[in-house]
């Protein structure tokens, strides 16, 4: 009997020994004259058990995990037998950090071989365009509108009402780009799609396309990202020669076509207008709205611009359907939300859940506090351009809007764990260098107001003329904040103020009960 | 093109501008605007080997201060230059999407998680090689 098994090709999975473990049981099992097949997957993303293999058996996948390459002879050894092994974690499924999410966006990650579409097919992948093309643009519109679909890019603008803005415009041309451009440190679950389940991607683009009546998307892959680049590219490859891409997608009467283009090092291009430069071979410089991409897009025509997971969310909620996706969730966040827990933190990975659960369970209970064993004294929810908040404001919901009224956003759910050696101080001064650095430099607020705010805050932690610098840097912030044309110039006030107003220790001020004396 | 240049050479040199110009039909300006523009886009050779590490929020939870310091007074070079043998360019990269197998770095297109400093030491000996 052939042993099949699945070891991970996610990028992050080979940056801890993936590869190696997969030479090592090959080379152990032919020693031991073992019949196996490995099936290279995504990962499941239980990342601090990666290198994570599974094996197939009549009861499900057994996980085995962390594997070294060290640890092949004696796992080949258990698994001719009885498969009991100092590393075995048990049925994948009934692992608890594992059952207790809810995965729609990543069904399929870390379980199909994101080479075939065959494989994506025998797992439900082909389902919503097929619901689809029988709804009709329309009505397949209006399913994305009722699911209520939010922009997972970090903006949460509803995604029906983009797609409903870009079918109600008339041109020759329409376009739908994926912005793969993920650059928010704390954040992997585009990359992790790309990697684990392409196909799912590429459905959920041709979908917007039958939509609005574009038949041709562009993927925008940062160049960081060159196992998601290869990936995407082999997914276009097949999904041409399966029916999924091309003249007459599906069997039906509409074309769709898409390629990946590489970006070149530039944060500020995730912001969707310096993206569509980008892409069209300029600087990527941000461009003023109005006009809306939708309307004045791509090359100038109407465009459909949405985050990897916007689109992977798309195929699930047709083939379910609307009420099935917005079922999930509170109030005005529905369906679920891939969360990336990372940083300084002990169970780190990608967390699937409907929007609603608290911070604090996020960070404590399912994160199991830092790696280092310290205390946890700030986390980062948002990426660089996120606020940070501390252990206080741990009970906030996983929600849009409880973010916003907290002076905080969820932005592409990534949180970063910090224990309590972290000099907030510093932080924020490198939220700012960071503004200087990848600012595009089109408005001045940005351009200038990060590099004139890393001056204030040397001037603020080497405590010259503290109160007066402070009073500053509040209204730069301010102003950065009011005055910058996108998220980049006007979000870094917000990882600079959080860290001002919730350590204000750090930048010098007295401990709070001395204060109050 | 600028991505096929530069995989084809390692670089952009400054005389290849009015040749992507005249190709493009574009001012030279557009052309050294675009190239200087983004961070990946080199303008002279790099060294034998490129060394990235990663220096964002998430990394630096997970120690990667003290490790891209490391890096530094080993090769005695900061960080976006080469080291004087040519062996090595040390470089800083906003993310790899690594972050929950931070600190991570990147040598020559290979990804390497959980870094420490004695693996940061056996990336260093391979670029001596």
């Amino acid at each position: 009997m052939t042993l099949r098994l699945t070891i991970p090709i996610d990028a992050a999975a080979l940056a801890v020994g993936a590869g190696q473990v997969a030479s090592a049981i090959s080379a152990a099992a032919a020693r031991q004259k073992v019949a196996i097949e490995i099936v290279r997957t995504g990962s499941r993303g239980l990342y601090w058990l990666e290198p994570m293999i599974e094996v197939e058996t009549p009861a499900g996948r057994v996980a085995y995990g962390p594997v070294a390459p060290h640890d092949a002879e004696s796992l080949v050894a258990a698994l001719r037998v009885d498969g009991g092994h100092k590393l075995r974690l048990g049925l994948t499924e009934e692992i608890p950090w594992l059952k207790r999410q809810t995965r729609l966006t990543f069904a399929r990650c870390g379980i199909v071989d994101p080479r075939s579409l065959a494989d994506y097919r025998a797992h439900d992948g082909g389902k919503g365009l097929e619901r689809a093309l029988s709804l009709g643009a329309d009505a397949l519109v209006e399913q994305v509108v009722q699911s209520g679909l939010r922009g997972r890019g970090g903006a949460g603008f509803p995604t029906g009402i983009k797609w409903r803005t870009v079918a109600q415009t008339t041109a020759e041309q329409k376009y739908i780009v994926c912005n793969a451009d993920e650059g928010d440190s704390g954040t992997f679950a585009d990359r992790m799609i790309m990697e684990g389940d392409p196909f799912v991607l590429i459905e959920g683009m041709a979908i917007a396309g039958i939509a609005t009546g574009a038949t041709k998307g562009y993927v925008y892959i940062r160049s960081e990202y060159p196992h998601a680049v290869a990936a995407m590219e082999a997914a276009i490859l097949a999904a041409r020669k399966g029916g999924l891409l091309g003249n007459r997608i599906g069997g039906s009467s509409f074309a769709f076509d898409m390629e990946v283009r590489v970006g070149a090092g530039a944060y500020v291009c995730g912001e969707e207008t310096s993206l569509l430069d980008s892409l069209e071979g300029k600087r990527g410089q941000v461009r003023a709205k109005p006009p809306l991409p939708a309307h004045h897009g791509l090359f100038g025509r109407p465009t459909v611009i949405n985050n990897v997971l916007s689109f992977a969310s798309v195929p699930i909620i047709l083939d379910k359907g609307a009420g099935f996706y917005r079922d999930f969730g509170m109030g005005r966040s529905r369906g679920t939300m891939p969360i990336q827990l990372a940083g300084n933190v002990k169970h780190g990975g990608l967390f699937e859940t409907a929007f609603g659960v608290t911070l604090g369970e996020l960070v404590d209970t399912i994160g199991a506090g830092t790696n280092s064993g310290r205390p946890v004294r700030a986390v980062q929810v948002g990426g660089p351009l996120g606020a940070y908040f501390p252990r206080a404001l741990f009970d906030t919901p996983f929600d849009y809007e409880a973010f916003t009224a907290r002076d905080g956003l969820i932005g592409h759910g990534g949180i970063v764990v910090f224990d309590d050696t972290v000099d907030m101080a510093r932080q924020a001064r490198f939220a700012l260098e960071f503004c200087a650095i990848e600012s595009c430099g089109k408005c001045t607020p940005c351009r200038i107001g990060s590099a004139r705010g890393v001056e204030v805050v040397d001037r603020i932690i080497k405590n010259d003329n503290r109160a007066a610098n402070i009073e500053v840097l509040t209204d730069l912030c301010n102003t950065m904040k009011f005055g910058s044309l996108c998220a980049l110039g006007g979000f870094t006030p917000y990882p600079v103020m959080s860290a001002l107003t919730h350590f204000p220790e750090d930048f010098g001020a007295q401990p709070r009960l001395q204060a109050a004396e | 093109m600028l991505h096929a240049l530069q995989a084809e050479f390692g670089y952009i040199d400054e005389a290849a501008e009015p040749l992507i110009a005249e190709a493009l039909n574009i001012t030279r300006a557009e052309v050294h605007g675009v190239i200087t523009f983004y961070h990946d886009f080199r303008r002279a050779p790099a060294g034998r080997h490129v060394l990235k590490l990663c220096r964002a929020e998430a990394c630096q939870a997970a120690g990667g201060d003290p490790l891209a310091a490391h890096a530094q007074a080993r090769l005695g070079v900061p960080m976006g230059t080469t080291a004087p043998d040519g062996s090595v360019t040390l470089e800083a990269v906003y993310c790899l999407g690594l972050c929950a197998v931070a600190p991570s770095a990147m040598l020559d297109g290979r990804v390497i998680g959980r870094l420490d400093q004695a693996r940061l030491d056996g990336l260093l000996a391979e670029t001596q090689q």
